[in-house]
């Protein structure tokens, strides 16, 4: 009976404390750095899109994710990036990811930088090139300012003649 | 008695103000290039529209108001400050058009930001940007560092004497070589190679660091344009954080500190006179300035406790610092960490640094250094006068390339602009206070613009109100000029109103 409980204690003090240590809900940097002394040496989960360069450093990668208009540094393990594809730009959307990892509000190991280091990594969705749609509007928009500056040109000779 | 202005002096202004909106159409054929490379159509287009809209504008000016006439100081300042405001119209055109901004007076502030070197930013989804127009973010910086009507002096305008009124106009008191055109010519030579310099290092950086060899090269282009024209726009929105690299920090802090320096002092060092950069009384103050203000950061820092090491503090402190004081604005921290991760002490060392710049005839906003340092010097000759007996008679010289004596009038010009910017920055903070941001996080925002810097604590933002968006973009426009071409404007449109015909 009392190893039961021992156990039942055990079990429940874990789960608080893994509860205490991480924060599963999608996170965003603006919502981290309004709370930041919580978050700092905490786990979180971060959720978002790969952008710009996977930068490999030796063993390690630098990869930048993305999300709710801001972005922030990831420290992983070399063969975790090695299942990024798509990296977003203008003409391609990046992998969207789910990091897991602790952050640092100034990581002691990259010279006082923000920036989470990945335990895990997960890819939510892949990403893709994206197609660019000519825009017929801009076309006649151009179309027709020519045709002004031609109408001043013309203007502009007859006046001179 | 003031005279009403007559239709002459709006035939030159619009004469000459429709040849450099012309220089600034020529300009925007350089991202159309880069667009149609990169196979971005629609970005090509965006700058296709601007740049005929420009020629348009430019081109019924040159016809409406033509005349051979040369102008006068006040048409020429005018002129000025018009075209600055004209060019920010113009600029924000295929900025609004890639629906990267949320409406066209944000688009609007940043091609303000950009061409004033500020670098505050309300661009969205930034890492998704365009080649076309991220680079084009980056070269109207470098347009405005050297000064829009430095591009017409140098290409349109030939063997004017209008010329020099317009370069005084632009904030720029020192001509290098006798001649103004040539002084044009200079700056853009100094600024070309070290862009083609500067790329190559970051470039290689940037490769070194993991980066994709195209990518590492236009990064570096356009960071180099940014902090060699103190601006501090970058092209992804991590800022120089997404780089994560000490070697690219290093590089970019001395690209910011040779954009700090005075072209003049180029030009010496250019043609062998390399003492002068120990002897000059900028780069003296610059170094004594940047001392001070990073005792102060660094004191805050220690207090705060945050940084895990020195080096780190250094690292950290230190960037931000030098970023502040050359009027780059490029940051290794996010906005809100100022004010989360800082003290008030810190914060208030960067605001001081921003609010005094670097040297004058550079790319910097801000106060500048020849002024602190006349400022000083004037001060120090004072009390040198009480300390004295009544009949001593006291002279006090300083080197600014030669020597030069220093005389009241010099001192009370130093004076007045120091007191103009020091009212700029506070209005902003009222402007701030008003709009319900507490009053540091005001003044340090409102210092950052005015002082033409682009750090931010966050106050700037696209949900930011537009009457304070308004306020951002005139201190940018106000602090670059340096005010006396602003305080013609102001009287010429007094002139137009309450003038005698």
């Amino acid at each position: 009976m009392r190893k039961k409980l021992a156990i039942l204690i055990l079990s429940f003090t874990l789960c608080a404390l893994s509860f205490a240590l991480s924060y599963a809900q999608q996170l965003s940097v603006a919502e981290i750095f309004k709370n930041v002394k919580e978050f700092d040496g905490k786990t979180v989960v971060f959720e978002g899109e790969v952008i710009g360069d996977v930068m490999r450093r030796g063993n390690f990668a630098w990869v930048n994710v993305y999300n709710f208009d801001d972005a922030i540094g990831v420290w992983m393990d070399a063969s975790l990036a090695n299942s990024i594809n798509y990296t977003g730009s203008y003409k391609s959307r990046g992998d969207k990811i789910e990091v897991v990892g602790v952050f640092h509000r100034a990581c002691p190991e990259h010279g006082g930088d923000a920036d989470i280091h990945a335990q895990a990594l997960r890819k939510i969705a892949d990403g893709h090139i994206i197609q660019e749609k000519i825009s017929f509007t801009k076309i006649s928009l151009v179309a027709l300012l020519l045709g002004v500056l031609a109408l001043l040109w013309i203007f502009r000779r007859s006046n001179i003649s | 008695m003031i005279l009403k202005p007559r239709l002459q002096d709006l035939k030159i202004i619009g004469f000459y103000l429709g040849k450099i909106i012309l220089g600034l159409a020529l300009t925007m054929t350089i991202p159309i290039i880069i667009g149609l490379i990169a196979g971005e159509v629609n970005p090509a287009l965006d700058f296709i529209i601007g740049l005929v809209v420009s020629v348009i504008l430019g081109y019924s000016l040159t016809i409406l108001c033509y005349t051979e006439k040369d102008m006068s100081w006040m048409q020429g300042m005018i002129v000025v400050s018009l075209s600055w405001i004209i060019a920010m119209l113009l600029a924000a055109i295929p900025m609004y058009l890639s629906w990267h901004w949320k409406s066209y007076l944000d688009a609007c502030f940043d091609a303000m930001s950009g061409l004033a070197t500020t670098g505050l930013v309300l661009v969205q989804n930034l890492d998704h940007i365009s080649y076309a127009h991220n680079f084009w973010r980056h070269f109207i910086m470098f347009i405005g560092g050297q000064g829009i009507v430095i591009v017409a002096l140098s290409f349109f305008v030939k063997g004017l004497s209008g010329a020099f009124r317009m370069y005084v106009g632009e904030g720029r008191d020192e001509k290098i070589l006798p001649n103004v055109i040539h002084t044009a010519r200079f700056i853009w030579m100094v600024s070309i190679t070290y862009l083609i310099l500067g790329t190559l290092a970051l470039g290689f950086v940037g490769i070194w660091e993991g980066m994709k060899p195209v990518n590492a090269f236009f990064h570096g282009a356009c960071n180099f344009m940014a902090a060699f024209d103190t601006g501090g726009f970058t092209p992804q929105s991590q800022n120089i954080l997404y780089y994560h690299s000490l070697l690219y920090e290093i590089v970019t802090v001395s690209i910011m500190i040779l954009g700090a320096l005075n072209f003049r002092l180029h030009y010496q060092v250019w043609t062998g006179n390399r003492k002068e950069i120990i002897k000059n009384i900028e780069t003296v103050t610059l170094f004594t300035t940047i001392m001070v203000t990073f005792c102060i950061v660094a004191t805050g820092l220690t207090q705060v406790g945050i940084y895990p090491n020195a080096l780190a503090l250094f690292r950290k402190g230190f960037y931000q610092l030098i970023s502040g004081h050359t009027g780059t604005g490029f940051q290794t921290l996010y906005d809100q960490q100022f004010f989360t991760d800082w003290n008030h002490l810190a914060v208030v060392g960067v605001i001081i640094a921003m609010g005094l710049g670097g040297a004058v005839c550079s790319t910097t906003g801000a106060i500048k250094m020849l002024r602190i340092g006349v400022i000083f010097t004037a001060l120090c000759e004072d009390i040198k006068r009480i300390i004295m007996p009544e009949k001593a008679i006291v002279v006090k010289k300083f080197h600014h390339i030669k020597e030069v004596f220093l005389e009241d009038k010099l001192a009370r010009s130093a004076l007045m602009i120091t007191l103009c910017y020091i009212v700029l920055y506070f209005l902003g903070a009222v402007a701030g206070s008003l709009y319900g941001y507490p009053f540091l996080q005001s003044l340090f925002e409102s210092t950052s613009a005015a002082a033409n810097v682009g750090l931010s604590c966050g106050v700037t933002g696209v949900n930011m109100p537009d009457g304070l968006k308004l306020v951002y973009i005139f201190q940018m426009w106000a602090g670059r000029l340096e005010f006396l071409s602003i305080f013609t404007l102001i009287g010429f449109f007094y002139a137009a109103i309450k003038g005698r015909k």
